[in-house]
């Protein structure tokens, strides 16, 4: 590692002995990142699994990424509108609908090919999507209320083609394409090929970004966070190969390599995220968020990036949608798209996005996500029901809210 | 305030106005901006009348006048928010129109709002090229964004930002002048206009902008200054111009005037201590 000298234009470079102090000052100045949910993630795992010697099974722990997803995907649909200060609350039953209409066109009766029917799932939410930005946009609607009459009417909607189907107001997936998206895998080659590609990948942008940064005497990351930050994406691929390529098939089959759907979180995560921070359309997202007047003067098209905030959001909700159908095996008029939009909604909260614009990331999705499936999935192990998931789901929201107002009494941030 | 060898040009475009209003004078040579028998109206309301302007470049000119007296209503057409009912622009001595802000930005007149429009979620870099940001193969290059935004700071030497990858949220309130003012300058303009850029600040901040001010014009850069405080004028103008319900009723380099007239001037439209003769005629 480079010896430090204080850089001659007075910028504050950080040594690696700052680290710790860089971070309790962080942590004090309420910028404290995901560091408090991830920790509370850890403490719920333990808990769980002290309770119940199953839950770090690699069974359970797929399991429980797998319920992570529908959470995760609609959160990550969330988040492209709280960005805004906005929201979408028809985003459950955009998702019911994008994944029934595909399951309905694969179905006997219409016989589409998967991919058409999946395309054709989508350009429905998306369509949705776009209806309700051009309300919002176009009469200057609160997207509360134009989502929250959206929720009723795609509910309706939803209701009014499964029905239609008439097969008693449930159809089941009989084309395995679609069934695969949640219960097909790669195989474990590829599993490996994949995370330790993705691993090198995001390690040599990683370390390529920040030497370009010293060389030209920027502010960059000092050598042991960067080592600390290759080594946890190292620890984490690695886990993930253990988790996914341990056979959990049980006595009779064997089941190894990642679920399809992860891989689909993992695209949409990490398109989103890559949008936000790399691209024109990413920034400006954020700006609009903070300071619409401003991004206006800028010479920012404000509402042109607020509509497609609106399609991304109905896009990435269809995509929900399919997970959604295959995990089910199937779509039920039953579906409830009111809460699950706002497990989505507290997803992405409980990792640190801000309900009223400019502040959050798509990755908050992931860990608020996963920390409403370990609940979900834990109490299930430990024999608690409905009423004590919900509870706790509602504890877990509160707590991380708090935490996150309390962090920021004292900031220097906004909001 | 010590005069530059252009004031003798700039005293003669002074005296100059003693000429009738609106009698087609073409601007004088020395000034970037002039304005000519600007008038707007809102209806039946005449918020300007007849206004003539020269803005030397290089130069601070403070425009003064109490609420109301059209202050806002000139420099609102000067950057192009609206245009004129009638009257003429000569920008570098060229008739020019300007009907929209981006007019205005492309001929190098920027703004400097009260408001600031700063997106406090957002760092120095990313205010700074906030709808103009680098790229390199069509992601965004925040190296160079980076080393730019520190470059503009450090020409105009402002050194109380300490980071530039803080989110201006958590910035003083002369800091985010500084980063309003910076992102101007970083745009090649020629003309800088603030709106009452010591309004909300403390001794020590407003003493950092008026230092940033001075080094707006010592790079040659012409500065429109609108302020109530005359302390900030007197300390940072080469010369002022007094409006008065809609007319512009004076102007000329600062050393014509001391803070009585100044005072007098904009409460009443005319003082009997100013040398110039265009009190009078009027």
């Amino acid at each position: 590692m480079s010896t430090e000298t204080p850089s001659d234009a007075g910028v504050a470079q950080s040594t690696n002995a700052g680290v710790l102090r860089l971070m309790i000052t962080r942590f004090r100045r309420g910028d404290s990142g995901m560091i408090p949910i991830v920790i509370g993630l850890v403490i719920l795992c333990i808990y769980f699994q002290v309770r119940s010697s199953s839950f770090l099974s690699v069974g359970n722990l797929t399991n429980l990424m797998i319920q992570a997803t529908i959470f995760i995907l609609l959160g990550i649909a969330e988040v492209w509108l709280l960005l805004l200060g906005e929201i979408d609350l028809s985003a459950g039953y955009n998702a019911g609908l994008g994944g029934g209409l595909a399951t309905i066109l694969v179905d006997q009766q219409f016989h589409w090919p998967w991919y058409l029917a999946i395309v054709a799932g989508l350009a429905a939410s998306t369509f949705f999507g776009a209806l309700w930005g051009m309300l919002v946009i176009g009469l200057r609607l609160p997207s509360f209320i134009v989502t929250l009459a959206g929720q009723l009417g795609l509910e309706g909607l939803l209701l009014w083609v499964v029905d239609s189907q008439g097969t008693g107001g449930s159809i089941s997936i009989t084309q395995p394409d679609l069934y695969n998206i949640v219960y097909g895998d790669l195989t474990p080659l590829f599993t490996i090929i994949l995370v330790v590609g993705t691993v090198a990948l995001l390690s040599f942008s990683l370390i390529r970004r920040n030497s370009s940064r010293a060389a030209r005497k920027l502010e960059s990351v000092p050598a042991l966070l960067m080592s600390i930050r290759i080594g946890g994406l190292v620890i984490a691929g690695g886990l993930l190969i253990l988790i996914f390529n341990t056979d959990r098939g049980g006595k009779f089959t064997s089941i190894r390599g990642m679920p399809f759907a992860i891989l689909i979180v993992g695209v949409v995560l990490g398109g989103c995220t890559f949008i936000m921070n790399k691209t024109k359309p990413g920034r400006y997202i954020y700006a609009i968020g903070g300071n619409a007047e401003a991004a206006r003067r800028a010479g920012i098209a404000v509402n042109r990036y607020r509509l497609m905030a609106f399609m991304m959001t109905g896009l990435i909700s269809g995509i929900a949608g399919l997970v959604y159908v295959s995990n089910l095996n199937g779509i039920s008029d039953g579906i409830n798209g009111g809460t699950l939009v706002l497990y989505a909604v507290a997803a992405a909260v409980i990792g640190g996005t801000s309900l009223f614009g400019g502040r959050g990331k798509m990755v908050h999705a992931l860990i608020g996500g996963f920390v409403i499936a370990t609940i979900y999935n834990g109490m299930a192990l430990i024999q608690l029901g409905a009423p004590q998931q919900y509870i706790a789901t509602a504890l877990v929201l509160l707590a991380a809210v708090t935490i996150d107002s309390l962090a920021r009494r004292g900031s220097t941030l906004v909001h | 305030m010590d005069t530059t060898p252009e004031n003798s040009s700039l005293t003669s475009s002074a005296t100059g106005q003693s000429e009738p209003v609106g009698s087609g004078v073409e601007s004088s040579a020395s000034s970037l901006l002039s304005l000519r028998d600007i008038t707007k109206s809102f209806g039946a309301v005449q918020a300007l009348r007849h206004v003539d302007l020269d803005i030397p470049a290089g130069q601070v000119t403070a425009l003064i006048g109490d609420n109301g007296a059209g202050k806002s209503t000139l420099i609102k057409t000067i950057s192009g928010i609206w245009a004129p009912t009638s009257g003429t622009m000569y920008w570098q001595g060229q008739g020019v129109q300007v009907h929209t802000p981006r007019d205005a930005s492309h001929l190098g007149i920027a703004t400097v709002y009260q408001d600031l429009a700063l997106c406090d979620n957002l760092d120095v870099v990313q205010n700074m090229y906030l709808g103009r940001e680098s790229t390199r193969a069509g992601l965004l290059d925040e190296i160079t964004m980076e080393l730019a935004t520190t470059q503009t700071l450090k020409d105009l030497a402002v050194t109380s930002v300490k980071s530039v990858r803080q989110v201006v949220g958590s910035l003083s309130g002369g800091q985010r002048q500084a980063v309003a003012v910076a992102r101007a300058v970083m745009r090649e303009s020629k003309l800088v206009i603030l709106d009452e850029p010591t309004a909300a600040l403390g001794v020590t901040q407003t003493a950092q902008v008026l230092e940033l001010i001075r080094t707006l014009s010592s790079k040659g850069i012409a500065v429109l200054l609108i302020s109530h405080n005359l302390n900030d004028v007197f300390s940072v103008a080469d010369r002022i111009a007094v409006m008065y319900l809609g007319t512009l009723v004076h102007h000329g380099p600062i050393a014509n005037y001391d803070r009585n007239s100044a005072v007098e001037m904009i409460t009443t439209g005319k003082s009997d201590r100013v040398p110039s003769s265009l009190a009078s005629s009027n």
